[in-house]
C-alpha cells in the first residue's frame, strides 16, 4: 500500500509537469461528457420524463455512471493501454519484478488527466442530490457510496478483461468498448428503459444494472426491500471471474520479443 | 489534378488493409446503434406527441449515422498531418510542388472515404434486414436519394475543411490533445451527433441550424430519413455549398498566414 501511495505521487508529479496541458485535457474530458449531459437535458425538456422518471432522477443515474467510470478510468488506465504495454515489451519488465502484475499495471499508469470527468460527476451530484426527491438518510447515503464504489470496481473488472483478452490477440479489441465506454453513455438512463432483454443481460452476464438501475430503485423507495441497497456487492462477484480470464491469459503469454 | 487523384488513391488503399480492425468495429457500433434506438424508442413511448420526427426516420437517421460515423465524426484525426506539423517534416511536404491544403484536404478525406467503406455496407444490410419498427429504410423515391449523395459529398466536405482549420491551429500552439476535444466535443454535439437537431428545443435549434455545423451530418442523415425532402433538402445542399466555401477559404488563408511565418528548427 506504501508503494502504491508512492507510485500515485510520482504520477502526479510527473503529470503536473505539463500544467497547460493538463488542464487543456481535462478542459476536454469535461467539454465531452457535458455534451451528453446537455442532450439528456435536451430530451427532458421535450418529453419531461421517461418511463416515470425525471430529469433529476436521470441525472442521479448518469452521476453514478460517470464517477464509477472515471474512478475506474483513473486507476485501472493501465488495462486500457495494455496492447501497447505487450507490443513495445514493457510488460516484459513488470513479469521480472517481484510484485504482482494486477499491483504493478495499477500502478505504473495511473493517469489523472481522467479526474475531469469525475469533476463533472461531483458537479452534477451536487445539482441532482437534493433535486431528485430522495429524503437522504443514512441507508440511502451507504446506498450512494455502495453504487459508486462497486460500479468502479466492476468497470475496473471490464478493464480487467480487456486486458486479458489482449494475450491472445496482441491488437485491443474495439468491441469491448460497447461494454465500457458504452456502459457509461448509456447509463445515463436507468437501464430499465431500452427493454427487458437488455436489462436481464447487464443484471447476470455484465452486471452494470446491479450498482446502477436496481439500488436507484431502492433510492427513490419503488423497492423496500434491503437486497435491493447490496446489490452493488454482489456485483463485485463478477470480479473472480475476469480475474480468472486475465490469470489464463497470463499463463499463456509469449512476450512478443522487441 | 491528376496527381492529387493519385494521393487519394493511394491513401485508399492503404487504408483498406486494415480488414481485422473494421470487422470489431462493426459489432460495436451494430449494438451502439441498437441502444440508441432503444433509448429513443423509451422516450416516444412516453410521449409520442413530444416526438419532432416520426418514429421511422429517426430510426433511419441513427442507422445511417452508424454506417457513416468515420465520415462524419469530427474526433476521427488525421495523425500524420499533425506529425508533420508538430514534429517538423513538414519542411520535406513544403518542398514538394504541390498545394498543401489541397493535399491535406484530399489525404483527409480519403481517409473518412475509405474507412467507411469498410464499414457501411455491412451495417446498412444487416440494419435494413432487422423486423419492422427498428428496419432501415429506403428514402421515398430516387430524387430523394440522389440528393442525399450530393448532400453527403458537401457534408464530408465541410467537415474536412472544419478539421483542417483545427490542424492549420497546431502550427500556432503545439499541444494538439486539449484542443482538438473541445472543438470535437462542440462541433459533434451542434452537428446532431448525440442527438438529431429536431430534438433540440426550439430557440436554440433555431440559431443552430444557422452554423456551420448543421452543414454536417445533419443535412445527409436528415434528407435520407426524409425528415427533410424536395424544396428544403434544396435550400440545405445550397447552405452547405456555402459554407463549405467559407471554410475553404478562411482556411487557405489562415495556411497561408501560417506558413510564411513557419520555422522548422533544425533537424
Amino acid at each position: 500500500m506504501k508503494l502504491f501511495v508512492k507510485f500515485l505521487a510520482m504520477q502526479i508529479k510527473s503529470q503536473m509537469q505539463y500544467k497547460l496541458s493538463f488542464f487543456l485535457t481535462l478542459l476536454g474530458q469535461l467539454f465531452t461528457s457535458f455534451t451528453v449531459l446537455l442532450g439528456v437535458y435536451f430530451m427532458f425538456v421535450r418529453f419531461n420524463r421517461v418511463e416515470d422518471y425525471t430529469f433529476e432522477q436521470a441525472l442521479l443515474c448518469s452521476a453514478v455512471m460517470l464517477m464509477a467510470f472515471s474512478l475506474a478510468e483513473t486507476f485501472a488506465r493501465g488495462f486500457d493501454l495494455f496492447p501497447r504495454m505487450i507490443s513495445n515489451g514493457e510488460f516484459d519488465r513488470v513479469l521480472v519484478r517481484p510484485r504482482n502484475e494486477v499491483f504493478q499495471i495499477l500502478a505504473l499508469k495511473m493517469d489523472i488527466t481522467r479526474i475531469g470527468r469525475l469533476v463533472q460527476a461531483i458537479l452534477v451530484f451536487c445539482y441532482a442530490t437534493p433535486q431528485s426527491g430522495v429524503i437522504w438518510t443514512w441507508d440511502k447515503i451507504l446506498t450512494l457510496c455502495l453504487m459508486v464504489i462497486c460500479g468502479s470496481l466492476i468497470f475496473c473488472g471490464l478493464f480487467l478483461i480487456y486486458a486479458g483478452f489482449t494475450f491472445f490477440t496482441i491488437e485491443g479489441l474495439e468491441f469491448m468498448n460497447i461494454l465500457t465506454d458504452g456502459g457509461r453513455e448509456f447509463g445515463r438512463y436507468p437501464f430499465s428503459i431500452y427493454g427487458r432483454k437488455i436489462l436481464m443481460f447487464l443484471t447476470f452476464v455484465v452486471p452494470l444494472a446491479l450498482f446502477q438501475y436496481y439500488p436507484l430503485l431502492y433510492l427513490l423507495d419503488r423497492e423496500k426491500n434491503v437486497f435491493y441497497m447490496f446489490l452493488p456487492i454482489v456485483g463485485l462477484l463478477f470480479l473472480l471471474p475476469s480475474y480468472a480470464f486475465f490469470r489464463t491469459g497470463l499463463k499463456r503469454y509469449k512476450s512478443i520479443g522487441s | 489534378m491528376k496527381k492529387y487523384i493519385a494521393l487519394f488513391r493511394i491513401r485508399f488503399i492503404n487504408s483498406l488493409q486494415y480488414r481485422a480492425a473494421a470487422l470489431g468495429g462493426l459489432a460495436t457500433q451494430f449494438a451502439w446503434g441498437s441502444m440508441e434506438i432503444f433509448a429513443f424508442s423509451a422516450f416516444y413511448r412516453a410521449n409520442p406527441d413530444a416526438f419532432p420526427m416520426e418514429f421511422s426516420h429517426t430510426v433511419s437517421y441513427i442507422w445511417m449515422q452508424q454506417a457513416f460515423l468515420t465520415l462524419f465524426m469530427m474526433w476521427y484525426w488525421e495523425n500524420s498531418i499533425a506529425e508533420a506539423i508538430t514534429e517538423g517534416s513538414i519542411a520535406y511536404e513544403m518542398v514538394r510542388p504541390i498545394d498543401l491544403y489541397t493535399r491535406w484536404f484530399c489525404q483527409a478525406g480519403a481517409n473518412r472515404l475509405a474507412r467507411c467503406t469498410l464499414r457501411c455496407l455491412p451495417i446498412l444490410i444487416v440494419a435494413s434486414l432487422l423486423p419492422k419498427p427498428y428496419r432501415l429504410i429506403l428514402p421515398p423515391d430516387m430524387g430523394q436519394f440522389l440528393l442525399f449523395l450530393v448532400s453527403t459529398f458537401l457534408a464530408l466536405g465541410v467537415v474536412v475543411a472544419f478539421s483542417m482549420l483545427m490542424y492549420i491551429s497546431l502550427f500556432y500552439m503545439l499541444s494538439s490533445m486539449g484542443i482538438r476535444q473541445i472543438t470535437s466535443a462542440i462541433s459533434d454535439f451542434l452537428a446532431g451527433a448525440i442527438v438529431p437537431l429536431p430534438f433540440f428545443p426550439e430557440p436554440v435549434r433555431a440559431v443552430v441550424e444557422l452554423l456551420p455545423f448543421a452543414a454536417m451530418q445533419n443535412m445527409p442523415l436528415r434528407i435520407y430519413s426524409g425528415n427533410i425532402s424536395g424544396m428544403d433538402a434544396v435550400r440545405g445542399i445550397v447552405f452547405q455549398v456555402l459554407w463549405l466555401t467559407a471554410l475553404v477559404f478562411i482556411g487557405r488563408l489562415l495556411m497561408n498566414h501560417a506558413l510564411k511565418r513557419v520555422i522548422v528548427q533544425g533537424g
